[in-house]
């Protein structure tokens, strides 16, 4: 782990790091990271990777509108509006 | 009639034989709540209403046949701040989400409701249920009742705390790789993990989706049962939950352990790594075990030593995914902006996140960043969740030999205060008795047993096979019926 990769990393994840920030997750996960290294010993050979515990079952339904939600309830959590908006920077 | 030593059960009794009211019971609570809560540090918010709420439920008593679907009716619980709840806070513990008032209710909230209880408030914990001490909350630290200079355990800290001093009779927490069960063992209360499925996490904040499970945090086992047959179940609103039929474990509770096949869980009984009275609770549990006549089978799980390895790859992998919804625009923190004008939307993103989430969350979102990224990827996340399917199947394995696992919660009591946060590592070392259930799917639950000669408490974990809740109800009864740790909210920590 090194600071360029931390910085890379910090961009895809849309994090904006000061310096002391960058310098303490630097450490922390080269530390974590070693430790976790171990896992590599492990022969996995031709298992599948688990991402889920248990067999999902799919299930169907009807697509009815159930709406008990006001636009208002939704929009109280805006953190800036105009009107039924939701207000950001311009982005074209 | 209601005090330090009232368990939820009493509640419901007492308010059904007309000895208290509800707005009694609700009082009661909310008395000590708010007297205790500036030492403690459980609340993140109280619920204004819900002693109106309380009261106009005084005239409305249901008769029989309501009873049996309104089982918790007029009971005030404590919620996690994980748990959205219409039109009151919910915060998971962070600036980002300081101010979100959730427009809808959590499956598990609503269902509580629908049985009749009241919401009390909401509880600390860490920051997005990140951590094991209930250190990293927006909110401030919380503290354990027990001993105010130590941690309450975590994430679920404030849920535990907050029964353990009686400032409410149950709540509900959530656990990811623990966070319900090391929090209970810390606190002394019981704590149950369902099996992964068996709780929907509709509404339910979002921290690693493959990993979360809810559940009750209570002073005794039987009231741990009627809540978690309560939210338990399929959920429409939830793919990943089950349909497997929720059977009443209340009504089932036997304390009767003969013949049980218990595994010991081999790497995790090595004496030289656990704290003295630690293994010394194990073994008056072993001891006790064999002498109910239940057979004692050793058992080795050589991967669970890697469990905290896969578990932190994974859950970090997840969160990173999941937390990237916090982009400030439609809810949650956004920084000031001066003006607008040549910001970028990369920066505005990047901004609002950077100062809504606290340290540990960062480093947690680029550590799963990390993992799951071009190059690293087959490395960290594909690997771990190749050891996870071995680790799965060894479990699986283990249960054709014994019917539950006996293993430590952790493998000390409480820390002190700030004792860890400077050491990541150890940190996350702590979970590595819990993070396994979670990995492969299973249910757990802590029990309290003793205290420490320091005074704090110790509990003991049971392991359970997928859906098989009642076998670990009726080996925390048992312990219940002999240890009666529950006493102890009666005769020694009134004193708060």
């Amino acid at each position: 782990m090194d600071r360029e990769i931390v910085k890379k990393v910090a961009h895809l994840a849309r994090l904006e790091l000061s310096e002391s920030e960058l310098n303490a997750i630097t450490n922390k996960l080269t530390l974590v990271l070693q430790h976790f290294e171990a896992i590599s010993q492990v022969n996995t050979e031709g298992v599948i990777p688990l991402v889920t515990p248990v067999d999902i079952e799919y299930r169907f339904r009807e697509d009815v509108v159930e709406g008990d939600i006001s636009v208002d309830e939704v929009m109280q959590n805006a953190p800036s509006r105009q009107g039924n908006l939701f207000k950001v920077p311009p982005v074209i | 009639m209601l005090d330090t030593g009232t368990t939820l059960s009493d509640v419901i009794r007492l308010i059904k034989e007309r000895v208290v009211k509800v707005s009694e019971v609700t009082q009661f609570y909310l008395e000590r709540a708010t007297r205790l809560n500036p030492s403690i540090n459980a609340f993140i918010t109280v619920n204004d209403a819900v002693l109106d709420q309380a009261q106009k439920m005084d005239d409305q008593l249901p008769n029989q046949e309501q009873w049996e679907k309104q089982p918790l009716w007029g009971v005030p619980l404590g919620i996690k701040d994980m748990f959205c709840t219409k039109g009151l806070r919910t915060t998971a513990a962070s600036r980002m989400l300081a101010q979100f008032v959730p427009p809808y209710d959590a499956t598990v909230v609503s269902r509580l409701k629908q049985a009749g209880a009241l919401i009390l408030g909401k509880l600390n914990q860490d920051e997005f249920a990140m951590g094991s001490s209930t250190e990293t909350s927006y909110f401030g630290q919380c503290r354990n009742p027990w001993h105010l200079e130590y941690v309450p355990g975590g994430s679920s800290g404030g849920s535990a705390a907050a029964v353990a001093a009686s400032m409410c009779p149950a709540a509900l927490g959530t656990d990811t790789g623990g966070s319900i069960r090391q929090p209970a063992h810390f606190c002394g209360i019981v704590g149950i993990k369902p099996t992964y499925g068996r709780v929907s996490r509709f509404g339910i904040v979002a921290f690693a989706s493959s990993l979360d499970q809810a559940g009750p945090m209570t002073k005794t086992v039987e009231d741990a049962a009627r809540i978690l047959e309560v939210i338990s179940g399929l959920d429409i609103k939830d793919q990943t939950t089950s349909s497997e039929k929720v059977p009443s474990w209340s009504n089932n509770l036997n304390p009767n352990v003969r013949g049980l096949r218990v595994g010991v869980l081999q790497e995790f009984m090595d004496k030289s790594s656990l704290n003295i009275d630690v293994a010394r609770a194990l073994e008056e549990v072993e001891a006790f075990l064999r002498k109910e006549g239940a057979s004692l089978v050793p058992i080795s799980l050589p991967l669970v030593k890697h469990g905290v390895s896969v578990y932190y790859l994974i859950a970090s992998s997840e969160a990173s995914s999941n937390l990237a919804r916090y982009d400030g625009v439609r809810y949650g923190h956004r920084a000031q902006f001066d003006h607008f004008s040549g910001v970028t939307l990369e920066r505005f993103y990047s901004r609002n996140r950077s100062e809504g989430f606290g340290a540990e969350v960062k480093s947690r979102i680029m550590l799963g960043t990390y993992c799951l990224s071009a190059g690293y990827y087959d490395a960290y996340y594909k690997k771990a969740s190749q050891v996870r399917r071995l680790l799965r199947d060894d479990f699986l394995k283990a249960f054709q030999q014994c019917d539950v696992i006996l293993s430590p919660v952790s493998t000390t009591p409480a820390f002190r205060l700030g004792e860890r946060l400077h050491d990541p590592l150890q940190m996350y070392l702590n979970d590595i008795c819990t993070v396994s259930v979670n990995l492969a799917g299973l249910c757990g639950i802590s029990v309290p047993v003793t205290l420490s000669s320091q005074g704090l408490p110790i509990g003991v974990q049971f392991i359970g096979k997928p859906f098989d809740e009642q076998s670990l109800f009726n080996c925390g009864f048992a312990l219940e019926k002999a240890f009666a740790f529950y006493r102890r909210f009666k005769n020694e920590l009134p004193r708060l």
